[in-house]
């Protein structure tokens, strides 16, 4: 079947010789009877998840025949994102609603959504923001897509699960910002300091904060590329940040991708050393997202747009390294991440101890830039299919369009005097080996080690 | 007699928390061995690496931090910072609510299932079977079904303390001596009356211990909950505390959920108390 077909209809095929419909005589008039401009790429997110939902064409054609094709149409698009947010992201205009609510978890990733509470950034777009403390990420997915929040703060590959219905019911979610790039650290219990090579980590137990996290994927990809089976060789666990340094300290695992502070507080109380930053991985990974549920931006696209007009002015301000004393007094208090002040600035200046017993300084440790790149979807989609969490044929680019904002955030952008980049998507460096977004197959083909068939 | 053994026993309870004060100091006096440090990198870590004091606060810690909590209980900073005083009335808040809902449900439907042997036995294994389940495992199906965290948590209290209610409900009005109910039918009280004034001082007791365990069970469900969905509340304090490894404030937690939890408990055991009769 070709991309941009009707996939509710019954006698399509997937895979044809000639035309694929059999209502044109050749592929050439079938072509251009295609639907053009958003209409196609509905029909391309149509089709990528018909495909999800029915691997097997056989099950598919089943499918069709015995409900009709209106009944399909109606049953899939109620709980896929076939339509479009468009042009929701309007002009500047009056907030439909002025108190919002936005969860966060209590991490430095956070920065830009915490700080913009303290630091007058949501009062300057006439916003009156309540940001909630959230117990984990599950419970911020539940609490987002209740309707509690109006907007989250979501680890980056998070919305693409949602959307996708991956652990979750699937309700379309965008990013149109992401909050923080790099900013992760590997840290290993203080008794492995002299066992730094991942040649010898087999039996680890190693945390992770989620298992739609980059964290998971950066972390696997790390282990695969040194020999090691993250599914066999090592058992990887699930663990709330708060709970990591904690379990680090009880002996109940060796170590842990984790987002920043907590790593940090696990070398501030002496239990554990960094191995290597998560920009050693890969630099300029992004880790956590704005994430807002495409429904609401339909229903009040002027407060979403205002809500993210004071993140991008946030997360301007917090990508200059001489504001970051700053912001790590503003949001280190009870109200907000609740932790020790230095902690929070070793993060934030890359002035930090690495619990070896020397001072590193890496001003790159964390930075913000909001923008949401459609290629580091491409990448997490990968990543996603690579272990298995996604099955079948996934379309990437339209999936990366839908949920990574990009187009939008750059016009928003361009309004506030801030200057985007001019591509929506990049190719990037990750261990050594480059992404073109453009081939996501052959890029998941070049792993030895991987669960996708 | 009585008078010397609760005196010998209030003194031995004194002796015994002198004791566990005094382990306690001294179990985290110690300090761990540390490396030297440059001043550089020290001045960067926390005093547990650099010091060797024990992570774990002593009495005098706690007792700064309970003092620092009952001087200013009712402050509020933002909805994520709040006094302790205004995070227990939270949680009571919700437990009221909760537990209130469950007895207007396990009392009359219990009296109901009592009188009827039939619809006590029928009813029985549902009840078995729901009664044992965790207040952690309602919460992804409340969440789910109610969308609503606060609504959920006070489900989560209702549905948990709902089952000793009823259970004790069913014993005590099936336990109803057979001579009363024999008394009351020769004297042709109408059935409402018999409820009233035969069944119900007669089950009294029983349900009053039903509504005691109950209240127990509700104020060890409010604190999981909060943990769970977070926001306000004695659970969600502990929660945070935890997140900023905080764990004098985590014990200071401790005890004042304690001290509350007692309360509830001595209030409905006055109440029980009151309604107990002599056979």
């Amino acid at each position: 079947m070709a991309l941009f077909d009707n996939p509710f209809d019954a006698r399509r095929r997937f895979a044809r010789g000639g035309c694929s419909c059999g209502a044109h005589e050749t592929q050439a008039a079938h072509e251009a009877a295609r639907p053009t401009g958003d209409a196609a790429i509905e029909r391309a997110v149509e089709a990528t998840m018909m495909r999800a939902l029915f691997p097997h064409q056989a099950e598919r054609r089943a499918f069709l025949r015995s409900v009709g094709l209106s009944t399909a149409a109606a049953a899939v698009s109620q709980f896929l994102p076939t339509k479009f947010v468009a042009e929701a992201f309007a002009e500047a205009g009056k907030p439909e609603k002025t108190d919002l609510k936005v969860g966060f978890i209590p991490i430095t990733c956070a920065t830009p959504i915490i700080m913009a509470k303290p630091m007058g950034f949501y009062e300057k777009q006439g916003l009156n923001v309540d940001v909630v403390k959230t117990a984990g990420w599950a419970v911020v997915r539940d609490k987002t897509l209740n309707k509690e929040y109006d907007a989250a703060h979501m680890l980056a590959p998070m919305p693409l699960a949602i959307t996708m219905g991956l652990g979750s019911n699937p309700v379309p979610f965008a990013v149109p910002a992401i909050e923080n790039v790099n900013g992760q650290a590997i840290c290993l219990a203080n008794k492995h300091k002299d066992n730094r090579d991942p040649k010898n980590w087999k039996g680890f137990k190693l945390a992770i904060p989620f298992d739609y996290s980059n964290h998971n994927y950066l972390l696997r990809y790390y282990l695969a590329e040194h020999g090691i089976d993250p599914d066999t060789d090592v058992q990887l666990r699930s663990v709330p940040p708060p709970e990591m340094v904690a379990n680090l300290r009880a002996d109940n695992i060796d170590g842990f991708l984790a987002p920043d502070n907590v790593v940090q507080r696990a070398v501030y109380d002496g239990v554990g050393f960094i191995h290597i930053l998560s920009k050693e991985i890969w630099d300029g990974h992004p880790c956590c997202s704005f994430s807002v549920a495409q429904d609401t931006i339909r229903e009040m696209p002027n407060a979403t747009a205002a809500l993210l007009r004071a993140i991008l002015q946030a997360t301007a301000y917090a990508s200059k390294t001489e504001n970051r004393k700053e912001i790590a007094a503003a949001i280190a208090p009870a109200n907000y991440l609740n932790q020790p002040v230095t902690v929070v600035e070793q993060v934030l200046t890359g002035t930090y101890a690495d619990g070896l017993g020397s001072v590193k300084k890496d001003p790159k440790r964390v930075a913000f830039d909001p923008f949401p790149y459609e290629s580091f979807a491409i990448w997490t989609l990968t990543q996603m299919k690579r272990w298995g969490q996604i099955k079948g044929d996934v379309d990437y680019a339209a999936v990366a369009k839908q949920v990574y904002r990009a187009t939008d955030a750059a016009r928003l952008m361009k309004q506030d005097g801030l200057t985007p980049p001019e591509a929506t998507t990049k190719t990037f460096v990750v261990m050594g080996k480059t992404f073109d977004p453009a081939k996501p197959e052959e890029y998941l083909e070049s792993f030895k080690i991987k669960r996708a068939s | 007699m009585q008078r010397t053994l609760s005196l010998r026993a209030g003194i031995l309870s004194l002796a015994l928390l002198a004791l566990i004060l005094l382990g306690w100091q001294v179990a985290v006096s110690g300090s761990a061995r540390t490396e030297v440090m440059d001043p550089e990198y020290a001045a960067l870590m926390g005093q547990t690496a650099t010091t060797g004091k024990s992570a774990m606060p002593g009495p005098l810690d706690v007792g700064a931090t309970i003092w620092k909590h009952l001087k200013d209980p009712f402050y509020d900073r933002g909805p994520n910072d709040k006094g302790i005083g205004v995070q227990l009335a939270y949680s009571i808040g919700r437990v009221a609510l909760g537990y209130g809902l469950a007895v207007l449900v396990a009392i009359p439907v219990g009296f109901l299932i009592g009188m009827s042997p039939l619809m006590s036995r029928a009813l029985d294994p549902y009840i078995q079977i729901l009664k044992p389940v965790s207040p952690l495992a309602w919460m992804p199906l409340a969440l789910y079904t109610i969308k609503d965290s606060s609504l959920s948590a006070i489900f989560v209290i209702f549905i948990c303390s709902v089952w000793p209610m009823l259970i004790n409900t069913v014993f005590g009005v099936a336990g109803t001596r057979k001579e009363w109910l024999n008394v009351a039918r020769t004297l042709e009280v109408s059935p409402i009356r018999r409820a009233f004034t035969v069944i119900l001082p007669a089950a009294a007791p029983t349900i009053l211990t039903g509504m005691r365990i109950s209240i127990g069970i509700a104020w060890l469900v409010i604190v999981a909950a909060e943990m769970l969905v977070g926001g306000t509340g004695i659970g969600y304090f502990v929660w945070n505390e935890w997140n900023n490894l905080s764990i004098t404030n985590v014990i200071t937690s401790i005890l004042v959920i304690g001290l509350v939890g007692m309360v509830l408990d001595q209030l409905l055991a006055r109440a029980q108390r009151l309604v107990t009769f002599p056979e």
